[in-house]
């Protein structure tokens, strides 16, 4: 049975980081199985968790000074919401991890500590039926666990109400700004050829359009997941394209090229990007439901798709076309 | 939830009140407080709220509740739309 720290080491740390931006985070895992924090006894309780190796680090260390027993599924990887909804952190592998760990010899109690968000993969009702032990729905978040633990695990409402906090929202822009700029890299090269092409490649002018594409991303990447809940409306489409009409208006001012295709096509291509990238932020949110990102996207695709393409023809014109 | 709200009238969330036993599961589970026990029943108290996730209804243990569940994310609904196109082959896409 491993044994492990409740202690995260700077490599754990860096390991997290590099997680949230992109690097690796596919293969970040740990083996499934049983592992004991501190030195629980057979009375003690089991917690659950993904081998998600963040999760697992920010189950092991919230659990700090416990005697506690730690059952982790395997989730190829996935943390436990994005798994539930896969079906990976689900009944089926739940009760075949509890049955190759003999977690029913290992414990005398019949108690199973799940994250609450892990009830859209986990049937409680079959889970006793098929292994004899009760899965428990607990918290929400890793950090309340504690708190449910010394409550004689007993839930308080709170840690059963999701939030969306500025905190929560920011250490999710990094993974989408660097995927946004991997889709972004091919595009950004025409651009820097067009540019290039038209006015040289070392006049200021030639990078222009490099950098109103890089704030149309940053402004559907990071100021909108940022300023979520103060932009109007409930779509994300039309959160994204208001951050991407002030980006446009911004640029207008800082940079303007006077032609009058040009400022159309600013406008037109810069707030359609910004909301197609805002729209993608839904998948990152805990509120967002499938019937109306489906709603919100047969309304919106064609219409960005409609506004890029007049946009890039605008521009194109444009470009090539005299100045003023 | 406090602060945020999706779009209106588009969930596929159903409960059958009459098959209800009012175990409470529904409240348990649902992370947005979707249901409500009143009395011997659970009601539908925020029905703008759900994200169609799921969790209530595979933990109904009499089958009350009907919802067409799955992830509310743009970028992996397009990706499998351009799967079943076949356009692109198939890789790990970055998403969760």
């Amino acid at each position: 049975m491993p044994v492990i720290s409740s202690s995260l080491s700077f490599y754990d740390r860096l390991g997290a980081w590099k997680a949230r931006w992109g690097i690796g985070r596919m293969s970040y895992l740990v083996p499934p199985g049983l592992y004991a924090i501190g030195t629980p006894g057979s009375s003690d309780p089991v917690a659950v968790t993904a081998n998600y190796k963040m999760s697992y680090d920010l189950v092991r260390q919230a659990l700090t000074g416990r005697n506690i027993w730690l059952l982790v599924l395997e989730t190829h990887g996935i943390n436990v919401w994005c798994a539930a909804g896969k079906g990976t952190f689900g009944t089926g592998e739940l009760v075949r991890r509890v049955e190759a760990c003999s977690l029913a010899r290992v414990v005398t109690h019949r108690t199973l500590l799940l994250p609450l968000l892990g009830a859209s993969g986990v049937k409680a009702l079959e889970v006793r039926q098929r292994t004899g032990f009760t899965a428990r729905f607990t918290t929400i978040r890793i950090a309340d666990l504690p708190a449910y633990l010394d409550n004689g695990q007993q839930a308080i409402p709170s840690m059963g109400e999701l939030t969306f906090t500025l905190h929560e929202r920011l250490v999710l822009v990094p993974i989408e700004l660097v995927s946004a700029l991997k889709v972004s890299l091919p595009i950004l090269a025409a651009l820097f050829l067009l540019g290039g092409i038209r006015f040289g490649y070392a006049e200021p002018a030639a990078f222009l359009p490099i950098v109103a594409w890089l704030g149309a991303v940053l402004a559907g990447t990071v100021v909108t997941p940022l300023l979520l809940p103060w932009l109007p409306t409930s779509s994300f489409t039309v959160k994204g394209a208001y951050v991407g009409l002030l980006w446009s208006l911004l640029l207008y001012f800082l940079a303007a090229t006077g032609s009058l295709l040009q400022t159309a096509a600013l406008f037109l291509i810069l707030s359609a990007v910004s909301a197609f990238f805002a729209l993608n932020f839904t998948g990152s949110t805990p509120f967002t439901s499938r019937s109306g990102v489906k709603k919100e996207m047969r309304l919106s695709l064609p219409l960005m798709a409609g506004a890029v393409i007049v946009g890039v023809v605008l521009w194109t014109v444009g470009l090539f076309g005299p100045l003023h | 939830m406090k602060g945020f709200s999706y779009l209106k009238n588009v969930a596929t969330l159903e409960l059958d009140t009459d098959t209800c036993i009012g175990c409470g599961m529904c409240t348990v589970v649902c992370p947005h407080q979707v249901f409500v026990l009143e009395g011997a029943k659970a009601v539908i108290r925020a029905f703008d709220a759900c994200m169609e996730c799921g969790a209530c209804a595979l933990n109904c243990p009499v089958n009350a509740i009907r919802v067409d569940a799955g992830v509310g994310c743009a970028a992996g609904m397009i990706n499998e739309w351009l799967d079943s196109l076949n356009l692109r082959r198939r890789s790990g896409d970055g998403c969760c």
